[in-house]
């Protein structure tokens, strides 16, 4: 549904959305700027117990508690040593109707991009992947590929 | 000058139904025949405000209603009816509608008018507005036939000022009936000492109507102190009442009909459109709890608001002081500040989070006022004659405790009045009172709330448990089990004890209900009884749910806390009492009892920890009445800390209740006895045993 709501949002902004694309093992992957909240260092975490192993914990963040998810993880992606590079964005999001503040851990944090709806329309039958859930398109900047997320299902961890 | 009186709803929905509370209470200390005078104005004055406000805000349907239960309060008021008891259960009947309208409106529906309007019907019916019953009519403006009126307003010239408009009450009046309309402006100065803001004009109607002449005065009942107001029923015909006017008086009338009758039909289309909306039917508005309690408030006491801002007062001060310091060069002098300006932010910090929490505190009042009535109707239901006692009502206990425990006291005050209580002849037949007493009591202990449920009935019946139990399986019947441990068979799931299920008690998901909801407080429930003269259930609360009292211990190299008031004690193992049962479960013989030994770092799945069992320490904790052993590397400090939610932003976590930050801001997790029991497969699905305990049995066996 909230899919349904950003395409009405966009149309309704001139067809453009900005995206911050951020890097994870050599790939560039984008998601909505206006979920952001905020960008950080990588902090030790407090494990939770028996969580997936993507869920590398959690942190205070001024007085809330905010999950940690690490994306190379998530995605089955082999996981890296965690370095000066690495982030973790702040997202929020809304997730079957509740609004919900989670970081995630990426390598590092690229750029900021302007893309139409109608340039990110463009998926691939992905029908095989695990992860096809999670992309919400495919767009070319320039020479390169950006993957954009869908970070309601990214973080949707039922 | 449109005003969003939209802003205003919240408002008037908590006024009316703390009106309606109002009201409730008082019609249930009215004794029909004998009744107090003062009552009946404060029950009036409750409806007459929710009628204004409803009626400003545009909600008809309560306004219309509360009118015809406000007539008949203010006859009563007047003397002209004596006070049945039939009239006070409309009344409470009425009360409950209006509760029920409310929140329809509350939550943007449609109120079902359909008991609503038979409510209305049965008033109108005392009133003698309908014709099958003319008996009980003496007042001769509530007769059926037509009468015209004579009424003269006069408003006094400050009477805009007073925020009414004549034109409104005019339209209103040519509602009831035939209107005509005189007005009267010789009273006008010149136009240069014209005030806009003064009223000079004055009129008279005459208006033919079938309504009652209370009707009218109705009408003007928001001006009388702001005007000369005249109604006079006038036999004759309209046109020599005209003339003889006009000879009496040597005033020029102005008829004035043509703008107000030009009215009335808009004015009639509006007043049923309503009524068209209603009829479809619109489904019953449950209140949505929900949505509920994230726009609820909470009135504080001036007094309270007044220490807090003293309190921040003085952390402003303590933190220009410490300010201050920072900004100097360090010395041995300025440490010596610096300490004792951070003991007195501590010493700050904590006075005003005790007085923020102070405002979350409510008099538990607010939970006991519902039972006077939920009393008064189960033991009629029940024909049992029942006495509501209701002590420390002024204890205070946090909002969200309060709003919790409310469903589980009715439960157990139902509970008391269907089985507890005998009926009056079974009272008499053992000499007691055949009015049996139910008690409320609540009291501060320690850092707990205690709130006891008592009723002097028959207390609880031991042998019949004890069946019930063994019929179902709960127990064997070669158990000895003392009265007390059958006592607490009661609040096992799927136990019920009453003959027959009736729809007060008895459904048998009882107790293990009330039960669970406590200890989702992190409350505790017990029961005493003795045969013959009464049971007295023991809730224990905390204050708040905010702030909890923990151990913090150390498992590998993370921090857990457990919650204080679980710990029975601590200790280091003696590795001799340690047996093996099972596969994996290591058992302490601690005294009398076998304590299984829960090694939280293989429940949490952390490595690291130390395994060997004389390394470790042993923290003893009950829960459900169970105590078990967890396993940590170490104990921490304890202190109080601030719970935070972890279900926000991630998902509910097995074992885990909430989540803290320590003073060093890191997060830590608090653990969750019951749950971590259950995770530990400690307890068997549906059981309330642990395994350890069958099988300690089941070897003695």
């Amino acid at each position: 549904m909230s899919e349904h709501n950003q395409q009405l949002i966009l149309e309704g902004q001139h067809d453009e959305n900005q995206y911050l694309t951020f890097m994870m093992a050599g790939e560039e992957y984008g998601m909505n700027i206006l979920a952001v909240q905020e960008i950080r260092g990588w902090e030790d975490v407090t494990a939770i117990p028996n969580s997936p192993s993507f869920v590398k914990g959690a942190i205070n963040l001024r007085g809330t508690i905010v999950p940690i998810i690490d994306l190379r993880l998530r995605f089955g992606i082999a996981d890296n040593e965690y370095g000066p590079l690495t982030v973790v964005i702040v997202v929020a999001v809304e997730i079957n109707g509740q609004q919900k503040v989670m970081g995630i851990v990426v390598d590092a944090v690229s750029d900021v991009y302007s893309i139409s709806e109608e340039q990110a329309k463009d998926v691939p039958d992905f029908q095989d992947s695990d992860n096809a859930e999670f992309v919400h398109g495919l767009v070319n900047v320039g020479e390169k590929m950006v993957v954009l997320l869908n970070l309601e299902s990214v973080l949707n961890l039922e | 000058m449109s005003i969003d009186l939209s802003q205003f709803f919240e408002v008037f929905f908590e006024e009316s139904l703390e009106g309606l509370d109002a009201m409730e209470a008082e019609l249930l200390n009215l004794d029909p025949g004998n009744e107090d005078m003062e009552t009946i104005n404060t029950i009036f004055r409750a409806a007459h405000s929710i009628k204004g406000g409803s009626g400003t805000f545009g909600f008809t349907s309560v306004s219309d209603f509360t009118h015809v239960l406000e007539t008949l309060l203010d006859q009563i008021r007047d003397g002209q009816r004596a006070l049945t008891a039939e009239h006070v259960n409309l009344l409470l009947k009425s009360v409950d509608c209006l509760r029920g309208m409310l929140a329809a409106l509350q939550s943007e529906q449609e109120p079902d008018l359909t008991e609503a309007d038979e409510i209305r019907k049965r008033f109108e019916v005392i009133l003698g507005f309908s014709e099958d019953t003319n008996s009980c009519n003496s007042d001769i403006e509530e007769t059926k036939s037509e009468n015209t009126y004579q009424i003269d307003f006069k408003p006094h010239p400050h009477l805009f000022k007073t925020g009414n408009e004549p034109l409104y009450m005019i339209s209103e009046l040519a509602e009831l009936g035939e209107l005509e309309t005189q007005a009267f402006y010789d009273a006008l100065p010149d136009i240069d000492s014209l005030h806009s803001e003064e009223c000079f004009l004055a009129w008279r109607f005459f208006l033919t109507t079938t309504k009652p002449e209370s009707a009218i005065s109705e009408i003007f009942e928001w001006v009388e102190d702001d005007a000369d107001i005249d109604i006079v029923l006038c036999g004759g015909l309209f046109e020599s009442d005209l003339s003889d006017d006009e000879n009496n008086t040597h005033q020029t009338p102005v008829l004035a009909t043509n703008e107000i009758q030009a009215e009335r039909p808009v004015s009639e289309t509006q007043a049923s459109a309503p009524i068209t909306i209603n009829t479809s039917a619109v489904k019953k508005a449950e209140p949505k709890k929900s949505s509920d309690s994230s726009v609820t408030s909470i009135r504080v006491g001036i007094d309270k608001v007044d220490s807090l801002i003293n309190m921040v007062g003085e952390l402003v001060i303590t933190q220009a002081m410490l300010s201050q310091i920072g900004e100097q060069e360090i010395t041995e002098s300025t440490i010596t500040a610096l300490q004792e300006g951070l003991a007195q932010l501590a010493h700050n910090t904590r006075d005003l989070q005790e007085n923020v929490m102070r405002i979350r505190m409510l008099p538990i009042s607010f939970v006991f006022s519902r039972f006077p009535r939920l009393v008064r109707d189960t033991s009629q239901k029940l024909n049992k004659q029942v006495e509501l006692k209701l002590l420390g009502e002024q204890t205070e206990l946090d909002k969200t405790v309060m709003e919790k425990i409310s469903d589980p006291m009715v439960h157990l005050v139902r509970n008391s009045l269907d089985h507890g209580l005998e009926t009056p002849e079974q009272r008499v037949a053992s000499g007691k009172d055949p009015v049996g007493t139910v008690t409320l009591n609540a009291f501060h202990q320690g850092g707990n709330i205690v709130i006891e449920i008592m009723d002097d009935g028959q207390g609880l019946n031991t042998e019949k448990i004890r069946d019930k139990a063994i019929a179902n399986g709960l127990i064997q019947d070669t158990d000895e089990l003392s009265s007390d441990e059958i006592n607490e068979l009661i609040f096992m799931p799927g136990f019920s004890t009453a003959d027959e299920v009736s729809d007060i008690s008895g459904r048998g998901v009882g107790m293990d209900v009330v039960r669970r909801n406590i200890q989702a407080l992190n409350g505790s429930v017990e029961v005493a009884s003795a045969p013959g003269v009464g049971s007295t259930f023991t809730i224990r609360l905390p204050l708040t749910l905010a702030i909890l009292d923990g151990q913090l211990v150390k498992v590998a190299q993370h921090t857990y806390i457990i919650p204080l008031i679980s710990i029975v004690e601590s200790l280091q193992i003696d590795i001799s009492k340690v047996s093996r049962v099972g596969k994996d479960l290591d058992v302490l013989r601690l005294r009398d009892e076998y304590i299984p030994i829960l090694r939280l770092y293989d429940i949490f799945n952390h490595g690291g920890a130390i395994e060997e069992l004389d390394k470790t320490l042993l923290v003893v904790v009950e829960s459900d009445n169970h105590k078990v052993g967890l396993l940590v590397d170490d104990l921490l400090a304890q202190q109080q800390v601030v719970i935070k939610s972890l279900e926000a932003n991630y998902q509910k976590v097995d074992g885990i209740s909430g989540a803290t930050i320590l003073g060093d801001g890191r997060v830590s997790l608090i653990i969750d006895i019951s749950g971590l029991i259950k995770l530990s497969g400690l307890k068997r699905p549906g059981s309330q045993d642990l395994i350890v305990e069958q099988n300690a049995v089941g070897g003695a066996a």
